[in-house]
């Protein structure tokens, strides 16, 4: 924990203008495609229809893939378990947006 | 540095057996986990209890803080005894930096077996790695105010990222960044900043990945791309429609009220919400405010308003 720097940085949205692949979603991941395509055929991916190549991920994916990776990670949770926990924190998500 | 009350932070006695540990520590990963809690705290208190059980779960490093911890208290002024560290031999590397210093003081920064939860923590290139390799990617989650989205302006953002210094060491660094937020970035997107990852000697640096939120607006609700305002109404704006002011993101508009309008009543205002592309829109539930009985004047006003149009707004109830 040492000194402070300041920059000003401009960035891009990350999934505008072009869906991400395969590939990139594994990079921003950091994990390897077996990882990805477990949770892609446990249907938590959106965009992750035909063929693997043909894949393409906007941001819902990717949040998604992030969340289910941590939940993995840190909770144990098995695939199942991420898939549903995913589906119930969507479902909590709108009910708090209706209120 | 403080003392740290691993068994108090676990809310275990301080003879609980393993199993005790083990539930306990499942139980509070589950409650403080930041992508399940809403807790405002969370993220700091799910790395706490991480802390607490790679102690506690580890009998040789449960007998280390037994034998020190008896005599301290939690938050407590805390300096490590002279002799500490012989007679105990701690196994397992540590890939990041992110323990108390507490804990590193005792355990030192190679002892936690494993990246510590909720950090994001992965292998990047190691230090000394073989030219043209690529730093690690670093991840982070930001709380931004919705004006930012609104007008794309510059927020400065406070990050905690691990570095590696010169002897190769892992440690947290305070970094603060002007970050130009894109103008129109919904909830859950994330900004890249190419390079302002890990910077690697001789190699490429990663990327910086900020996934953004919103935090609640005094005015707004953020549905996706869609804005919600909740706009007050008099009964007879809404009975007889009227012309109101409404605020938006862009500046108050002059909004139609059309008559025969209730309570719930939705009106969209097109292009009016988050100016992502394609933009989203605002829409304004109505409200209908009842105006005070407060004076004579205004109480004659509501009997002959009764009188004139008799209502029963119970009648659904078939009371």
């Amino acid at each position: 924990m040492t000194r402070s720097e300041v920059e000003v940085l401009t960035g891009a949205i990350v999934e505008c203008g072009s869906p991400l692949t395969l590939e990139e979603l594994c990079r921003l991941c950091a994990v390897d495609s077996q990882r990805i395509v477990a949770l892609a055929e446990e249907g938590i991916l959106p965009g992750a229809t035909g063929p693997a190549q043909h894949w393409r991920f906007g941001g819902a994916a990717l949040r998604r893939a992030r969340v289910a990776l941590r939940l993995q990670r840190d909770l144990e949770v098995n695939l199942a378990g991420v898939a549903l926990v995913l589906d119930l924190l969507d479902e909590i998500e709108e009910l708090r947006r209706r209120r | 540095m403080e003392f740290k009350d691993y068994y108090g932070i676990m809310g275990v006695a301080r003879d609980a057996t393993e199993a005790e540990i083990k539930q306990a520590y499942r139980k509070l990963a589950r409650k403080y986990h930041p992508d399940v809690s809403k807790a405002k705290d969370a993220e700091a208190r799910f790395k706490e209890v991480g802390e607490a059980y790679e102690v506690l779960k580890n009998p040789e490093k449960r007998a280390a803080y037994d034998q020190l911890g008896s005599g301290h208290r939690a938050g407590e002024n805390f300096r490590p005894p002279p002799d500490w560290g012989s007679g105990f031999e701690f196994s397992g590397g540590a890939e990041q930096g992110a323990y108390s210093d507490f804990f590193e003081a005792l355990f030192g920064r190679a002892a936690g077996g494993g990246a510590p939860p909720g950090f994001g923590g992965r292998r990047g290139a190691a230090p000394g790695a073989p030219p043209g390799s690529r730093g690690e990617d670093h991840h982070a989650r930001i709380l931004l105010d919705l004006d930012a989205t609104l007008d794309g302006g510059t927020r400065s953002i406070g990050l905690r990222v691990p570095h590696l210094d010169a002897s190769g060491r892992l440690e947290l660094r305070e970094r603060t960044l002007a970050v130009k937020i894109p103008k129109g970035i919904l909830p859950g997107q994330t900004i890249r900043l190419a390079g302002q990852g890990m910077q690697v000697h001789g190699g490429t640096a990663g990327d910086l990945y900020i996934e953004v939120e919103f935090a609640a607006h005094p005015l707004y609700r953020v549905d996706g791309r869609d804005l919600l305002l909740e706009l007050p109404v008099a009964p007879w704006e809404a009975a007889l429609g009227s012309s109101v002011q409404a605020p938006t993101p862009g500046g108050a508009i002059d909004l139609k009220i059309p008559a025969g309008s209730h309570a719930g009543t939705k009106l969209r205002v097109k292009g009016r919400g988050i100016p992502a592309d394609p933009p989203g829109d605002l829409y304004v539930e109505l409200q209908i405010a009842l105006p005070p009985a407060a004076d004579e004047k205004a109480r004659a006003a509501y009997r002959a308003f009764a009188a004139a149009a008799p209502f029963d707004p119970r009648a659904r109830l078939g009371g």
